[in-house]
C-alpha cells in the first residue's frame, strides 16, 4: 500500500468516525437543551440577583417589562396592573436612601399558590410561579396572601394582548420571569433591559447550577431576601439591601 | 308543648306584597350592579390593586358570619334539650339558611369571573381554605336541610337532636373556616392570629342572634302572632352575653397584638390615628356594637330596648368586619422594616378606599336576597307556631 493510499484510508477513517459519533454528541446539546413540548424541570431553579447599589434613578427595567408584556395601563393609578415597580427607601434613623426594583419573589413556598381555591396559582417545577389564566375565578385571595404586594387584578378590559402573555379582564396576574422568553434560552426582559439601558444591577440564571454567575456569586457575596422572616426561600435575592 | 301548633302566613296583605316588591327592587338592583361590575370590570367599583375586597366582601362575611349564628337557636333547643327553644328551632334553621345563601350569592357575583363558578366547583387546591369553605357551605345547606325537615316531618322528629348535633359541630368548622381565611395570612399585619377563628365564632354568635331577634320581633308582630314575655327575655340575656363575649375577644386580640413590639404600628393604627378605621373601631365597633347593646339589655327589659339593642349589634358588626377586611388591607404590608418606603403602587402608605355605589348595591343586594327567601319560606312552609305567648310555651 503506497503511502498516499493509507494516508487517504487514514482520513477515511477518521471522517467516518467522525460522522458516526457527531450526532451523538450533537444528541447530548440537544437533550440539555428543552423542547417546547418537554415540562419544566426541577433540576434548575430559575432566579434574579439585584445588586440596588447599582440601581439608579431609572425605569428601565418597569418600562421593558410593560413592553414585552403589554401590560401599561389606563392611567388610572390604583387600578393599573404593575408587574415590577421602582420602590424608594429612606431609612427612619439616617435618612439613606436607596431604589429597588420589586416583582414577584417567586417563592419556592409561595403564600399565593397556597391560598388559591381552584390551583390556577402554581409553581413550574422550575421555580417560575404562574397564574393559569383559564382557571382564575378572579377571588384575589392570592393578592391578600402575596407579601410582596406583587399581583395585580386586572380591573378593565385589555386590548393589544401579546401572544405569548394571555392576560384577561377579572383575573390576577404578575411577574412570570417573562416565562415564554426563559423557555426560549433568553433572559427576562427586565434583566436585558438593566444591563443595556440601566445600571447592569441584574442578573438572570439558574440558581441550581453550580457553573452560572449567578449560583457563583451567591456563593461568595453577601446577599438576601425580602422578608426572609417568612422562610418563603425567594427565587429574587437582593444585594446592598 | 306537646299541642305546638305551626303555621304559614297567610301573605295575602297589601303590606307584605310591598315588603316583597321592595326587597325585590333592591335585589335586582344587586343583580344590576353586579351585571355592570362583570361587564365593565372591576374599576367602576372603589376596589383597587390595594383593597382588592371591598363592601361587598363586608356584607358577604358578615352574613356568613351570621348565618351560623342564626343556628344557635335551633342547637340550643336539639343539642342542650332546652325546651323553651323548640318552638323557634325552624326559623332557626331558615334564617341559616337564607342568610347564608344571601352572602354566598354577594361573594360569588363580585368575583372577577363569576362565570367560572363551575371552575371552582371542580378544580380544588385542599391546602386552601377558600376550597375547604366550598365544602363547608354546601355541607351546610345540605345539613341545615335535613336537619329542618327532622323538624318537620313527625316521623322524622326522633332524628331531631342526632342532625341538630351534627348541625352544630359543622357550624362551629364552618365559622372556624371563615374567620381562618383571614388568620392564616401571614402576609398581612392586622391578621395572621388564630385567635380570628374563635372570634368569628363568638360574632356569629352574637351576629346571628340579633338578626334572629329581630326578624322573630317583626315576623310576630306583622303576622299578630303572641310573643310572650318569657321567649323575649331568655333571648335578651344570652345576646347580652354574646355581645360581652365578643367586646371579651376583641379586647384580647388588641391586648395581645399590643404585647409585641412589632405590631405596635398596626396597632396605632386601628386604635388611634388610622382616621376611618379608628373612628369605626371605637365608634361603631365598641360603642354601638359593644357598649350600647349591654347597657339596653341589661339597662332595661323592653321590647323596644331589645330590637335596639339588636339593631346596634347589626350595625357595631358590620362596623367590625370593615375595620377587619378593609382597614387590614388598608395598612401597608410590612416589608422594609425602620424605613420609609414609596413607589408608584402605593407602598408605604394607607390606601385610600371610597365603596362605589355598583357595590354598595350589591352589598344591600345580598341582605335583601336573604330576607325576602325567608319572607318567602314563611308563607309557603309552617316555620313559625302559631303563639309564642307565656302560657303556651310553659304548657
Amino acid at each position: 500500500m503506497n503511502p498516499d493510499r493509507r494516508q487517504l484510508l487514514r482520513w477515511g477513517a477518521a471522517a467516518a468516525a467522525g460522522a458516526a459519533l457527531a450526532p451523538g454528541f450533537r444528541l447530548i446539546e440537544l437533550a440539555q437543551a428543552r423542547s417546547p413540548q418537554e415540562a419544566a424541570s426541577r433540576l434548575q431553579r430559575w432566579g434574579l440577583l439585584i445588586d440596588i447599589t447599582k440601581c439608579g434613578e431609572c425605569d428601565a427595567c418597569v418600562t421593558a417589562c410593560g413592553e414585552e408584556n403589554g401590560w401599561t395601563g389606563h392611567g388610572r393609578a390604583e387600578t393599573d396592573p404593575q408587574w415590577i415597580r421602582t420602590v424608594h427607601l429612606r431609612d427612619r434613623r439616617t435618612g439613606y436612601a436607596q431604589t429597588l426594583p420589586l416583582m414577584c419573589q417567586h417563592c419556592e413556598h409561595p403564600p399565593c399558590v397556597d391560598v388559591c381555591p381552584t390551583g390556577a396559582s402554581f409553581k413550574r417545577a422550575d421555580g417560575i410561579v404562574l397564574v393559569d389564566k383559564h382557571t382564575c375565578i378572579g377571588c384575589r385571595y392570592c393578592v391578600m396572601a402575596c407579601p410582596y404586594g406583587a399581583r395585580s387584578f386586572v380591573h378593565e378590559a385589555v386590548s393589544g394582548q401579546k401572544p405569548d402573555v394571555p392576560r384577561g379582564k377579572g383575573t390576577v396576574e404578575s411577574c412570570t420571569l417573562c416565562v415564554h422568553r426563559v423557555d426560549r434560552g433568553e433572559t427576562p426582559a427586565c434583566v436585558e433591559a438593566c444591563n443595556r439601558d440601566g445600571g447592569g444591577a441584574m442578573a438572570f440564571g439558574d440558581l441550581n447550577d453550580a457553573s452560572s454567575t449567578i449560583h457563583r456569586r451567591l456563593v461568595n457575596e453577601p446577599s438576601s431576601q425580602i422578608r426572609a422572616d417568612l422562610a418563603l426561600n425567594t427565587g429574587v435575592r437582593y444585594q446592598g439591601l | 308543648m306537646a299541642s305546638l301548633h305551626y303555621r304559614e302566613i297567610d301573605g295575602r296583605s297589601g303590606a307584605y306584597a310591598a315588603l316583597l316588591a321592595a326587597l325585590g327592587a333592591l335585589v335586582l338592583a344587586g343583580l344590576a350592579a353586579a351585571w355592570t361590575m362583570e361587564h365593565q370590570g372591576h374599576h367602576i367599583t372603589g376596589m383597587t390593586n390595594r383593597i382588592v375586597w371591598g363592601l361587598p366582601h363586608v356584607f358577604a362575611v358578615f352574613l356568613i358570619v351570621a348565618a351560623s349564628g342564626a343556628l344557635n337557636v335551633a342547637s340550643i333547643a336539639s343539642v342542650f334539650g332546652r325546651e323553651l327553644y323548640k318552638p323557634l328551632a325552624r326559623l332557626s334553621g331558615l334564617l341559616a339558611v337564607t342568610l347564608l345563601a344571601g352572602g354566598l350569592a354577594v361573594l360569588v357575583l363580585d368575583l372577577g369571573r363569576p362565570e367560572r363558578l363551575i371552575v371552582a366547583m371542580t378544580h380544588y387546591n385542599f391546602k386552601s381554605i377558600f376550597a375547604w369553605n366550598i365544602f363547608l357551605y354546601t355541607g351546610f345547606f345540605a345539613l341545615v336541610a335535613v336537619y329542618l325537615w327532622t323538624m318537620f316531618e313527625r316521623r322524622m322528629n326522633r332524628h331531631s337532636a342526632r342532625l341538630g348535633l351534627a348541625a352544630f359541630v359543622w357550624r362551629l368548622v364552618l365559622t372556624t373556616g371563615t374567620g381562618s381565611i383571614f388568620g392564616f395570612l401571614v402576609a398581612r399585619e392586622a391578621y395572621d392570629s388564630a385567635l380570628l377563628a374563635p372570634l368569628f365564632i363568638v360574632m356569629s354568635f352574637s351576629f346571628g342572634l340579633a338578626i334572629f331577634v329581630l326578624v322573630l320581633m317583626a315576623a310576630c308582630r306583622w303576622t299578630g302572632r303572641p310573643l310572650g314575655d318569657a321567649v323575649l327575655e331568655r333571648l335578651r340575656k344570652l345576646l347580652g352575653v354574646f355581645a360581652a363575649a365578643v367586646l371579651y375577644f376583641v379586647a384580647v386580640y388588641h391586648l395581645t397584638s399590643l404585647y409585641m413590639t412589632r405590631q405596635h404600628e398596626v396597632e396605632r393604627f386601628f386604635l388611634w390615628d388610622g382616621g376611618i378605621y379608628t373612628a369605626l373601631f371605637w365608634l361603631g365597633q365598641v360603642l354601638i356594637g359593644g357598649i350600647v347593646p349591654l347597657a339596653l339589655l341589661f339597662g332595661t327589659a323592653s321590647r323596644r330596648a331589645l330590637a335596639a339593642a339588636a339593631l346596634a349589634v347589626i350595625l357595631g358588626g358590620i362596623a367590625q368586619v370593615y375595620v377587619l377586611i378593609i382597614g387590614g388591607q388598608a395598612y401597608p404590608q410590612l416589608m422594609f422594616p425602620g424605613k420609609d418606603v414609596s413607589s408608584s403602587f402605593f407602598d408605604g402608605v394607607v390606601a385610600s378606599y371610597a365603596p362605589s355605589l355598583p357595590e354598595a348595591a350589591l352589598a344591600v343586594g345580598g341582605v335583601a336576597l336573604a330576607l325576602v327567601l325567608t319572607a318567602l319560606a314563611l308563607k309557603v312552609l309552617p316555620f313559625l307556631p302559631r303563639s309564642l305567648a307565656d302560657g303556651e310555651l310553659a304548657a
